[in-house]
């Protein structure tokens, strides 16, 4: 089974940073510093720092969701 | 007219059609059940508010939701500046829309009927409330007119359900989707107008009636808006799969200017150049393949003289003006995008605002709570793409060739 997606809840996410300070494998900031992911499910390696991201959020804004979208 | 559905009978400009004629012309209405959206399914009937999703599809998974009642939400709300379809038909032909929702309440089993209605339609809105009058007492109880603010994104689904529910015409995240969990957190089909009176015809003709309709492997007609640079530009009657060239001709009358290009589906469409467009069958499902889309059934031919990167620039700062403001990547990418291609269109262009461009479109798709970033960015990479010798003179010498043609004329 394919692990688990990272989304983010474009509405509240105010563009902190911290989950691509975090998971920079999966997150990047485009010009304005709001997160880029990478699409496809979290590699079960980087599982605990997705979490950790996720955790992390000031906003609540990330997500990991099981089971595609 | 043979292959016309919707707009058959009365001309369409002169009004709306009245009960008794719209009955006698075609018809008691057949009871709906189950087989009807079997029916859908087998007739490729797509969502005519510009997402081509599968009608029947929709149905199914509405009727299937637990959570109360089902709302059903007719999305009459046409936001694109280019289409004026929704509002035609709505005008010409609201009982042919009610039927459609009274068949979606009856299959989903909905105990209310939301007709969304710009607010800025207001003929639309009154012929609605002049064909509800004379619908049968339960139909009537059912049913409630909203005035749908005048903005773009009021039309998305999920700005839809919002405003029904909180007075506030702005997309959600979702999920939840509206079928899901919609107005008054009630499973809830969003079912644009179009779609609706498809349904009415597929209702009482049936699927293989729809089917056969459609050219080649194309099911139904489409209703298009036909603008720009022909003679006979407004809402038209199309046999789906129609080359675009043909429909051009023989329901446009032909053009008016030689065309370089045509823009497809509207603001949130795709630029095709002339020399492509011609041949290109008027199919959702076939446009999509090839990388363009129908979108709400905008088709706007660009006469030679007018330049495609000034319209681009135009429709992008509408669209960065019409953002709902709530997601980052709208806010401050699209406006961005906006800015750096009129600079490119006013021929003040930075130089590394083309290469920008490309970049800040790339990423920008998927980040919105709606798609109205992906539109707008789809849009403009297709410009790119029809447009690359303009948007190069643009950028490098601050004018093209079209500009220089007008000037000239």
């Amino acid at each position: 089974m394919d692990g688990p997606t990272l989304h983010v809840d474009r509405i509240l996410c105010d563009g902190h940073g911290l989950c691509a300070e975090l998971l920079p494998e999966l997150v990047r900031l485009d010009d304005w510093g709001y997160p880029i992911v990478l699409p496809g499910p979290v590699p079960a390696h980087l599982d605990g720092h997705a979490r950790r991201a996720v955790a992390a959020c000031p906003l609540l804004a990330l997500r990991l969701r099981q089971g595609g979208r | 007219m043979t292959g016309i559905s919707l707009l058959a009978g009365p001309d369409p400009l002169s009004g709306m059609e009245a009960a008794t004629s719209h009955r006698t012309r075609l018809g008691a209405l057949p009871v709906a059940g189950p087989r009807l959206i079997e029916a859908l399914e087998r007739s490729d009937l797509r969502g005519r508010g510009g997402a081509a999703f599968p009608v029947g599809r929709k149905w199914r998974a509405v009727a299937g939701r637990r959570g109360g009642a089902p709302v059903v939400l007719v999305n009459g709300a046409e936001g694109e500046p280019l289409s004026r379809k929704d509002r035609v038909l709505m005008e010409a032909r609201p009982h042919l829309v009610l039927d459609g929702a009274a068949l979606a309440a009856a299959a989903v089993g909905a105990g209310e009927v939301l007709l969304y209605v710009g607010s800025d339609h207001g003929a639309a809105a009154g012929a609605l409330r002049r064909a509800l009058a004379d619908r049968p007492e339960a139909e009537r109880r059912r049913t409630r007119v909203v005035a749908a603010p005048a903005r773009y994104v009021a039309g998305e689904e999920t700005a839809a359900v919002r405003f029904v529910n909180d007075g506030v015409a702005l997309p959600t995240s979702a999920p939840p989707r509206p079928f899901e969990r919609g107005v008054a957190g009630r499973p809830t089909l969003v079912q644009n107008v179009e779609s609706l009176a498809h349904v009415a015809m597929i209702g009482r003709f049936g699927d293989g009636w729809f089917r056969d309709l459609g050219r080649g492997a194309s099911s139904g007609t489409a209703l298009l808006t036909l603008c720009g640079a022909v003679h006979r530009p407004g809402v038209h009657e199309v046999a789906q799969g129609t080359a675009l060239g043909e429909a051009i001709d023989t329901a446009g009358g032909g053009l008016t200017d030689a065309s370089s290009a045509v823009l497809l589906g509207g603001y949130f469409g795709s630029w095709v150049t002339a020399a492509e467009a011609w041949s290109l069958p008027l199919d959702a499902a076939t446009l999509r393949d090839r990388g363009h889309t129908l979108g709400c059934g905008v088709v706007a031919v660009l006469p030679e003289h007018r330049c495609g990167v000034v319209e681009t620039a135009r429709i992008l700062s509408y669209l960065a003006d019409q953002s709902a403001r709530q997601c980052g990547p709208c806010v401050f990418g699209l406006g961005a995008i906006a800015a750096a291609v009129g600079r490119i269109a006013s021929g003040g262009a930075e130089a590394a605002d083309l290469e920008r461009i490309r970049r800040w479109s790339g990423e920008l798709s998927g980040r919105g709570a709606c798609h109205h970033p992906d539109g707008a960015a789809g849009m403009l990479l297709s410009a790119l793409g029809a447009f690359p010798e303009e948007f190069r003179h643009h950028h490098e010498l601050g004018r093209c060739s079209a500009t220089a043609l007008r000037e000239a004329a």
